[in-house]
This record gives structure tokens, sequence and C-alpha cells, in this order.
């Protein structure tokens, strides 16, 4: 039976994999310690010991673990790209997630048996983009953008043999995934290629008599009152001047939450539910993926029961990712919106 | 364009987070009494024996020496040390590289993994001031830390303690 709705969890470290595994993750997901994935922070990620015991510990019981490769390579570091590929092939691990069409081409051809999927930042919203990706290279599954609403993703579902995966929650970007470079404006790096929208270096954040203010390179981007919650320091979440008018210009923060969704998303017979959050650590994978765990189980016990919109997530479910959501609120994004 | 988006209000879903015991009120007021220098002597001290053994083999290279400041918000308490290869050092007051500040209650938490830090950042239950970069390192760095090798290195019965606590905080 091919896949539906497998919970796949972020993991920035070990005990954030073991995290996921023990909460009930189908599918965990990470990066290597270096720029070719999109969390390139300090600290985070694994080295080869890790690894191999994260691979260890999640095959153990049963849990599938994906490589993230979703950066973009360079022509003069392009061998980094590569290494990791072999890393992955050599390593056991079920899948790698990639973007670069280049680096899918060497892996397609050093490493044939190697299953892959296509990532987010490879902003592929349609199934003729999708389709050529899998004739091109043989991608097993697409991970779509968050730019399209649940009749959009139907239409691609209906139109491809390759497996669909969707985000179920977490940090919600402008969503031009693989395509925004916003932040090298003010950082001079470019996600795609750096693997980070603000880079640790780049962030300062100082309370003041007018509230918490964060920079990114000295440039101004927000100042909180006492009594606002806060987001991630990244330029498309910041605070801008306007016409004489300061306000949140592109995008809100608040992370996407398409829980009560699950129902439409399992009858369109959607593969597998990201999580985002590779960043975060071992406390917030463990209480998102319990949450996740219960409501996918949940809805897969009795699909049928479930019409359109009559699903309600658990109020606690609910509570519980508020508490760990950016601004402490949450969207259904571009999944439901009545326009097309 | 997305203000056609139905957007989620901010949350009016009851408070979820688990609690910890608070820091009894009459030793709070002792230690708001307190000067650094000998709170900083006592606090690395402390991390010496209990955290010390299970964070010698990370790599601090990128970290020993760097200026830390630890501010207990609700206790008005602040602490300055240096991680070097032998250990924790005492600080005199004066400049830090980077500076954490929150409450007892919800620096507990993040020791015990309880609570994620971006989400206590979220909350501003949680300000990062300073060098961005190495709060995060260190911050990722301890996330990498299993807490099984954590409490393992910790004195005798211990170990078991910060387990129970946290067991009974999750409850």
């Amino acid at each position: 039976m091919s896949a539906l709705l497998e919970l796949i969890c972020p993991a920035g470290s070990l005990p954030a994999l073991k995290a996921a595994v023990d909460n009930g993750a189908d599918g965990v997901y990470l990066g290597l310690k270096d720029n070719t994935n999109a969390r390139n922070f300090s600290g985070l990620n694994f080295d080869a010991k890790a690894l191999a015991e994260g691979i260890r510990y999640a095959h153990n019981k049963g849990v599938k673990v994906l490589m993230a490769l979703n950066t973009y390579p360079q022509p003069d570091t392009v061998s980094r790209w590569h290494q990791a590929v072999d890393t992955a092939a050599t390593s056991g691990l079920d899948a790698i997630i990639l973007a670069d069409p280049g680096l899918m081409a060497y892996a397609r051809k050093v490493h044939p048996n190697l299953r892959l999927h296509l990532s987010v930042q490879g902003s592929a919203t349609s199934y003729e983009a999708v389709n050529f990706y899998r004739e091109r290279f043989g991608i097993q599954r697409a991970v779509l953008p968050r730019v399209l609403s649940l009749p959009q993703v139907e239409n691609v579902v209906n139109n491809t043999d390759v497996e669909i995966e969707l985000f179920g929650f977490g940090g919600l970007c402008v969503m031009v995934e693989g395509r925004c470079l916003l932040s090298s404006y003010a950082c001079g790096d470019s996600p795609n290629t750096f693997g980070a929208c603000s880079p640790g270096h780049a962030v300062r954040w100082q309370q003041t008599p007018k509230g918490m203010e964060t920079r990114l390179n000295g440039v101004l981007i927000d100042r909180y009152a006492d009594d606002e919650k806060a987001g991630y320091p990244t330029l498309c979440k910041g605070r801008f001047d306007v016409q004489g008018e300061t306000y949140y210009a592109l995008e809100e923060p608040t992370s996407l939450n398409s829980m009560e969704m699950l129902p439409e998303m399992a009858r369109l017979g959607i593969a597998a539910i990201k999580i985002e959050g590779r960043q975060r650590s071992p406390a917030y994978v463990a209480q998102v993926t319990q949450v996740w765990r219960a409501a996918i189980d949940a809805v897969k016990k009795d699909m049928a029961a479930f019409k359109p919109g009559s699903f309600k997530p658990e109020a606690a479910w609910m509570a519980q990712l508020n508490k760990v959501s950016e601004g402490s609120m949450s969207t259904l994004g571009a999944y439901y919106r009545p326009w097309k | 364009m997305l203000g056609t988006l139905r957007f989620a209000q901010p949350t009016n879903y009851p408070e979820t987070t688990m609690k910890l015991p608070n820091f009894p009120k009459p030793l709070a007021r002792f230690v708001s009494t307190l000067p650094s220098w000998p709170a900083s002597r006592a606090f690395v001290a402390a991390g010496n024996l209990v955290a010390w053994p299970s964070l010698r083999d990370l790599d601090w290279s990128h970290v020993a020496g760097r200026r830390f400041r630890v501010q207990v918000s609700d206790l008005g308490l602040k602490l300055y040390f240096s991680v070097h290869a032998n250990g924790f050092r005492a600080l005199h007051n004066g400049l830090a590289d980077v500076t954490f500040t929150a409450t007892a209650q919800d620096f507990a938490r993040l020791a015990l993994r309880l609570e994620d830090p971006d989400t206590l950042f979220f909350n501003r239950r949680l300000l990062i001031e300073g060098d961005t970069d190495l709060g995060l390192t260190v911050k990722n760095m301890l996330d990498a830390v299993e807490l099984e090798t954590a409490t393992a290195g910790m004195p005798v019965g211990m170990g078991r303690v910060v387990m129970k606590l946290r067991h009974l905080a999750l409850k």
C-alpha cells in the first residue's frame, strides 16, 4: 500500500531525532553540519557519528531517516554537495531531499538506487514541473510549496504518480521557497546558497526603553513592545515604514498549522505531512510530534466519518501548537482560500 | 493580497505550560541580595560539579574564553562566567559577549528540556543580547547532549532527582 499521511519530523540534533522517534514520527529529516542544507546554524545538525547513531536508532524502531540537501551548490564548492550525496548513499539513509537539478543528476547517475525527494526549495507548483523531475531524475516524492490552495494541490495529485508531501506545521516563510533572496539585501548571503535566512552573526537583539529591537546587520527590522509576541529575525517578518505607516508589509510572524484540513489531505491521498523546525530544540520536536501523531491517528482511524470542514482538532492540541508558534499564532496559509 | 486568507487569531486556548515548583519566596529574597561575584563563583562551582562531566568532551574551541552573563530576572541575579578546557570560570562583573535573561523557573525549564528556547523567545520570556551567534552555538551544543549522558555525569543521586523532576513536570 502506498504511503498515506506519514508524519515527517525535524531533527537538528541526535536528542531531537530520538524525541521524534519516541513520540511517533514515521520519518525524521536532518542535515549535515554545513551549508548543504537550509538550516546552516552554528552547533546544529549531524556529524558522521551522530548520523550513524541516529540512523541506527530510527531504523531499530522502524522509522525512516531522510537527509535534506536542499541548498544550491556553487561552482567552486560543488564537491561538498557531491560528497554529501555520497555520504547519504553509503550511510543507509532512506532518501535525500534535493532542490538543485544538477545535484539530482549527480545522485541519479552515481547512486541510481538512492531514493530522491524534491524539496520545497525546488518550488515545483504544477504537475508538469513535478512530472518533469520524475522523468528526468526519477524523483519519488515532491514536497509542494506553501503557495497552493488545497484544490490546486488536488490538481497536482490527480495528474502525477509522484507521492506528494505537504507542510503541516511550523515556520511559514513568505512563500517563494527556493527563489527568495530577500535576506541577502541585509546579510549579503542568499539563503539558498548560504543555508540560512538570518545567520546568527547578522542578528542582534537589544532591550531598549522603546521595546526589544531586532537588527539584521545593523538594519532595524522590528521593535516589540513588552506585551507583543515576537517572531524570527527575518526581513520578511519585519515591520517597515511604508508611506508613513509602520506595519508588517510582507508577512506577520505566524506559523502554519493545517491540522484541521487533515481529513481533506487524507482524501487526496497525501503521502506525508512535514513538520518544520530543524533549528528548534528536542522539547519542541517532542511536543509537536506527539500532537500530530494523535491527530493523524484520529483521522486515519475513521476517515469516512469526516466530511469537509467537520474535523475539529482537540483544543489541547491546538493550544500546544499555538504555544510553540511564531508570534504565538497560526494560520491555514494558502491551503484554505476561496480565490485562485 | 494576503488579506483574504483566513488568518487565525492569537491563541485563546488555555495555557498548557507544565509547571515546576516555584522558587521559595524567602530564598528568592535572600538570593536577590547576593552580590554577583560570590554568586557567580557558587554557580560556577555547581556547574563544574554537576554539568561539566557531560560537557567536557564537546568542542568548545569557538566558545573558549568568551564572556557569558546569565540574568535571572525575577531574582535580580547576574552571573558572569566563561568556559575553558578545564571547565567554567567565574568572572567579575563587567562586559559580556552574550547575555541571557529569563526567570529562574524558565531557566530551569530549559535545563530540564521541558521547553524550547524559541518558544520562550516568541513569548518574550527569553532575551538574548549581544553576540547572537555565540548564544545560538551554545544552545545548539547543549541541545546535542543527550539527557541520559548529562544525568549520568552528575553526582550520585542527583541525576535521578533531575529525571524525577522532569517526569513530574511532564505528567
